[in-house]
């Protein structure tokens, strides 16, 4: 306040400073010397700056509780990079299998697998990539389940073999010799004694490296499970498939050059080789048929590969009743749609619930903005009264009320107008998400209706009627026009209310009055598929826009009040 | 009301009376009578019932009692849209949603008129009013001025033979004010509509009506036509309410054919004309205007009262001037005096004498 009103006591003003500027050739001076336009802009920067912090508290609340949510929806809807993450090498392998080919993939995929399911399963990420792909064909969860289980047996043999030759050369600490630098290692031994923290992070030697590269691959990983369980490759035993890769890096190795290696505690590695040749060791992909005969179909792989990139559009299309299969885009089987059902119903509903949020507001509206003011308050007390019930225990009323056994049919009953062994079905179905969600809704509606028409000046009617207009001309040509905007304002609240509604259907909607919402919460907080649950409400936005883009076509937008 | 017997009468109210929370009375015993092509104005101070009377003309009010007859038809059970009045409003009252041309043919097409009958209707109505090329505008987009002009348009165009104005140029200035005036009392005269026109304004009704009603406290006080109204004040409201005017308070002494002597509380003596007072001993209010007041003595008839009066201020008006009194006790006495050539400007402080012919002093109702 204080520099501004100094400011206009001293320089010229902003618009003065203009047009002083417009008018000569020259750039202007401020009473400093610099040039005027930077001087102004410097000044206008300043308010800017003020305007922004002002209202900077409320863009962050805003940031953080509306746009960053929405955006990680957006995100989750198409994000898909679990598959990658966890079978990054079985990934890559079935690049060059088809699925049209109709056949059991190569052992090379196989074995890239074998190596992927192994590590997944000791870090039990195993079970969460089979419940993601179970949303896609059922039974690869528990298929899944199973051969984390059994990828363990894999390098059994090898192992066995191993110690035979010398006990020693399974342990962890001879492993972390072999494979790390000596620096690791001792580091390692030294976190071992007192276990501080995390144990340091694996660095393999080079030797180990440029013989068995794979082994060192896979012992890495080994090593970074066990590390980040808080464990230490000193303590853990390397894991069955480690031995398994690196009996056959040891079978393609030359055995001259295997001489000169010294194995981990001392093992002769020579030795070992041959002890390994002798061993009977099925292929990799015997050993998974072995573990479940589902491997062999191309089903399973073919949702693998379907799924293998990091972004998908698998959750929208199960969101229309499509599905992702390995051979293309598919409708689902016609007992397991229900999306579009959903969809339609909570359009549908909606409309109706709006529809009838009007006819029975407006003219609460117009009596509320007609009637004299001590009236119209009481009126408007007995509007705004539900508002200041729960939403639960509105809900459950009407519970009570709609059942077959409940107050109203028992009325219907009483006064004959039903039969006792025909009373009316009014609860758990549509109608009683109709009729519990219409008297919900109603004030958002009446409000916007009631501000709108107290706006309208009396002396519109009697001008029409002066004119010669009947009472229902009066109202139709002249009165109801006026009223419009606010029957879109409701209109839109009520029904972007009632398209997201949640409790109440569930609670009076039973099957066949639900909507898409519910279902959505049921991916949520139950099935756990937040990402076809991204999707559904990602579809449920893009439909509100949808609308109000429609709505703006059709009606025009600053046709939209909530008051005068 | 000497004019037309209400046999005959356009439009007439008999005894009506109008009560809106059935303890008080806004109307109180309302007798008018108007002859077809009127033009009349209900003047009156804000609250004195005038909107009402027109509301329970329009029909858009009942009355709580009396009769209320259109051509002589009585109209008190006829619904507001069959009684074919057409109204003008202070704030307009146009339709915000509706062209200028659409508000204009709304009239006509409640009344079932074909397309081409009607533009041509409304043409001519927006001619009228030299709107002529508005047509296509929203109400939003016009002046208050041209805005009423649209809705006079509006409320004749399906030919009234009766239009109420409820105080329709309240809203703009006065310059637009006067003009309008000037053009809406044309447009009456020339087609012959009976108006009823309510404004609190008494130059607006002086200057407009053939007749003006003054309305005060639910009843006319006087009908009268504006002449008659300024020079012959019926009861001391009136003589207050329309121009400017000097009272006194006093009581009757004598009374004497045309003329009556007052004795005013300080003691002095008047003449006066008894127009509105009971008899000898009792009170009036005795009223004078400013320009029937004379101090050039030769002027005055023999033997008639004075005052001694002190001047206190003298105002140059241009036309007029304007010259404030002290006068048997009160100092709000003001003269007013046409600027003349042998005119006297009176010295503030000088002692003077005044008086007045007897028929210019009026003595009325306490
Ligand atoms: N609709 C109404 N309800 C109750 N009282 C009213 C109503 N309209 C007017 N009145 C009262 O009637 C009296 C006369 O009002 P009105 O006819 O509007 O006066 P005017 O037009 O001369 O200013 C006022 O005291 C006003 O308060
Ligand atoms: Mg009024």
């Amino acid at each position: 306040m204080t520099d501004a009103s100094a400011d206009r006591v001293t320089g010229p003003t902003p618009d003065t400073a203009i047009r002083d500027a417009e008018r000569q050739d020259g750039p202007m001076l401020a009473a400093d010397g610099t040039p005027l336009k930077s001087a102004l802009g410097k000044a206008l920067r300043r308010q800017k700056l003020r305007a922004l912090m002002l209202i900077a508290p409320l863009l962050l609340f805003i940031m953080v509780t509306f746009i960053a949510p929405i955006a990680d929806m957006l995100f989750r809807s198409v994000e898909n990079d679990i598959v990658s993450q966890t079978l990054p090498r079985t990934v890559v392998a079935l690049d060059d299998w088809e699925y049209d080919s109709g056949e059991v993939p190569s052992e090379e995929v196989f074995e890239a697998f074998a190596r992927d399911l192994a590590i997944a399963a000791e870090r039990k990420d195993h079970t969460r990539l089979g419940s993601r792909l179970n949303y896609e064909t059922t039974g690869i969860s528990s298929l899944f389940r199973q051969s984390g289980r059994g990828v363990d047996e894999i390098g059994e043999p090898q192992m066995d073999a191993l110690e035979e030759l010398n006990e020693d050369s399974i342990e962890p600490f001879a492993w972390a010799a072999f494979m790390g630098t000596e620096d690791w290692a001792a580091e390692v031994e030294a976190w071992d004694a007192d276990q501080q923290g995390l144990a340091p992070v694996f660095r393999p030697n080079n030797e180990a490296v440029a013989a068995f590269p794979e082994t060192v691959q896979l012992y890495s990983a080994y090593a970074e499970t066990a590390r980040i369980a808080e464990d230490s490759a000193w303590d853990e035993d390397p894991f069955p498939i480690v031995f398994h890769v690196f009996a056959q890096e040891l079978a393609e190795a030359d055995p001259a050059r295997l001489a000169d290696i010294p194995g981990p505690a001392g093992l002769d590695l020579v030795a070992a080789r041959e002890a390994i040749a002798a061993l009977d060791i099925p292929s990799t992909r015997d050993a998974f048929l072995e573990i479940d005969e589902d491997w062999a179909d191309p089903e399973v792989w073919g949702t693998i590969k379907a799924f293998s990139s990091p972004y998908t559009a698998g959750y929208y299309l199960a969101a229309m009743d499509l599905a992702k299969t390995p051979a293309g885009v598919e409708p689902v089987d016609e007992d397991q749609r229900i999306y579009r059902t959903l969809f339609l119903r909570t359009m549908v509903l909606s409309l109706t619930i709006t529809g009838s949020c009007i006819l029975l507001g407006y003219p609460i509206a117009w009596l509320l903005a007609n009637l004299p003011l001590r009236t119209a308050n009481v009126l408007m007390i007995l509007v705004l009264l539900p508002f200041w019930t729960s939403l639960l225990v509105r809900t459950s009323a009407w519970k009570v009320l709609l059942q077959q056994q409940g107050v109203i049919n028992d009325i219907l009953v009483w006064a004959g107008l039903v039969g006792d062994g025909s009373r009316l079905v009014l609860i758990n179905n549509a109608t009683g998400t109709i009729i519990a969600m219409t008297h919900i809704l109603l004030p958002f509606m009446i409000l916007p209706l009631y501000s709108v028409m107290k706006t309208i000046d009396p002396s519109y009617l009697r001008a029409a009627k002066s004119l010669g207009a009947t009472n229902w001309t009066a109202f139709w040509r002249v009165y109801f026009p006026n009223s419009v905007p606010g029957i879109g304002a409701g209109s839109i609240l009520v029904f972007i209310l009632a398209i997201g509604y949640y409790i109440t259907p569930e609670i009076v909607g039973g099957t066949k009055g639900v909507f898409i919402s519910n279902r959505i919460a049921y991916h949520i907080s139950s099935s756990l598929n937040w990402g076809l649950a991204a999707a559904l409400g990602t579809m449920l936005l893009a439909l509100v826009l949808l609308l109000y883009w429609l709505y703006d076509r059709m009606v025009g937008i600053d046709n939209v009040k909530l008051g005068g | 009301m000497a004019e037309t017997t209400n046999g005959d009468a356009f439009v007439a109210f008999e005894r009506v009376q109008k009560s809106y929370d059935g303890e008080t009375l806004v109307v109180k015993d309302l007798n008018l009578a108007m002859p077809k092509g009127e033009f009349l104005t209900m003047l009156g101070p804000s609250g004195s019932g005038k909107t009402t009377c027109l509301m329970m003309l329009a029909g858009f009010e009942t009355a709580t009692h009396g009769e209320i007859k259109l051509a002589g038809k009585p109209i008190n059970n006829i619904p507001p849209h069959k009684r074919g009045i057409g109204m003008v409003f202070q704030n307009y009252a146009l339709f915000p949603h509706m062209t200028v041309a659409e508000n204009l043919a709304f009239p006509l097409e409640v009344r079932g008129m074909g397309k081409s009958a009607r533009e041509e209707k409304i043409k001519n109505a927006l001619d009228m009013v030299q709107m002529g090329s508005f047509g296509g505008r929203r109400p939003a987009q016009l002046s208050g001025g041209q805005q009423q002009r649209i809705a006079l348009a509006r409320a004749l165009v399906f030919e009234p033979e009766l239009v109420l104005m409820d105080e329709p140029l309240g809203a703009l200035d006065k310059q637009l004010r006067e003009t309008l005036q000037f053009e809406i009392t044309n447009l009456a005269h020339e087609l012959g509509i009976t108006v009823v026109y309510v404004t609190h304004d008494q130059t607006e009704a002086l200057t407009m009506s053939d007749r003006v009603a003054v309305f005060d406290d639910g009843r006319i006080q006087q009908l009268a036509a504006p002449d008659v109204l300024y020079e012959a004040p019926e009861n001391s409201f009136v003589a207050q309410f329309i121009g400017e005017n000097n009272t006194f308070e006093g009581t009757v002494k004598e009374i004497r054919g045309e003329t009556c002597i007052v004795e005013l509380d300080g003691g002095e003596v008047i003449d006066a004309k008894p127009v509105n007072v009971g008899g000898v001993g009792e009170r009036t209010k005795v009223s004078i205007r400013p320009e029937r007041v004379e101090y050039n003595k030769d002027r005055l008839q023999e033997g008639a009262h004075t005052l001694k009066a002190e001047v206190l201020e003298f105002i140059y008006m241009g036309d007029i001037f304007r010259t404030r009194l002290r006068v048997a006790g009160r100092d709000d006495f003001v003269i007013k005096t046409r600027n003349a050539p042998d005119q006297v400007r009176l010295e503030p402080g000088s002692q003077i004498e005044i008086g007045w012919l007897p028929e210019d002093c009026r003595a009325l109702d306490a």
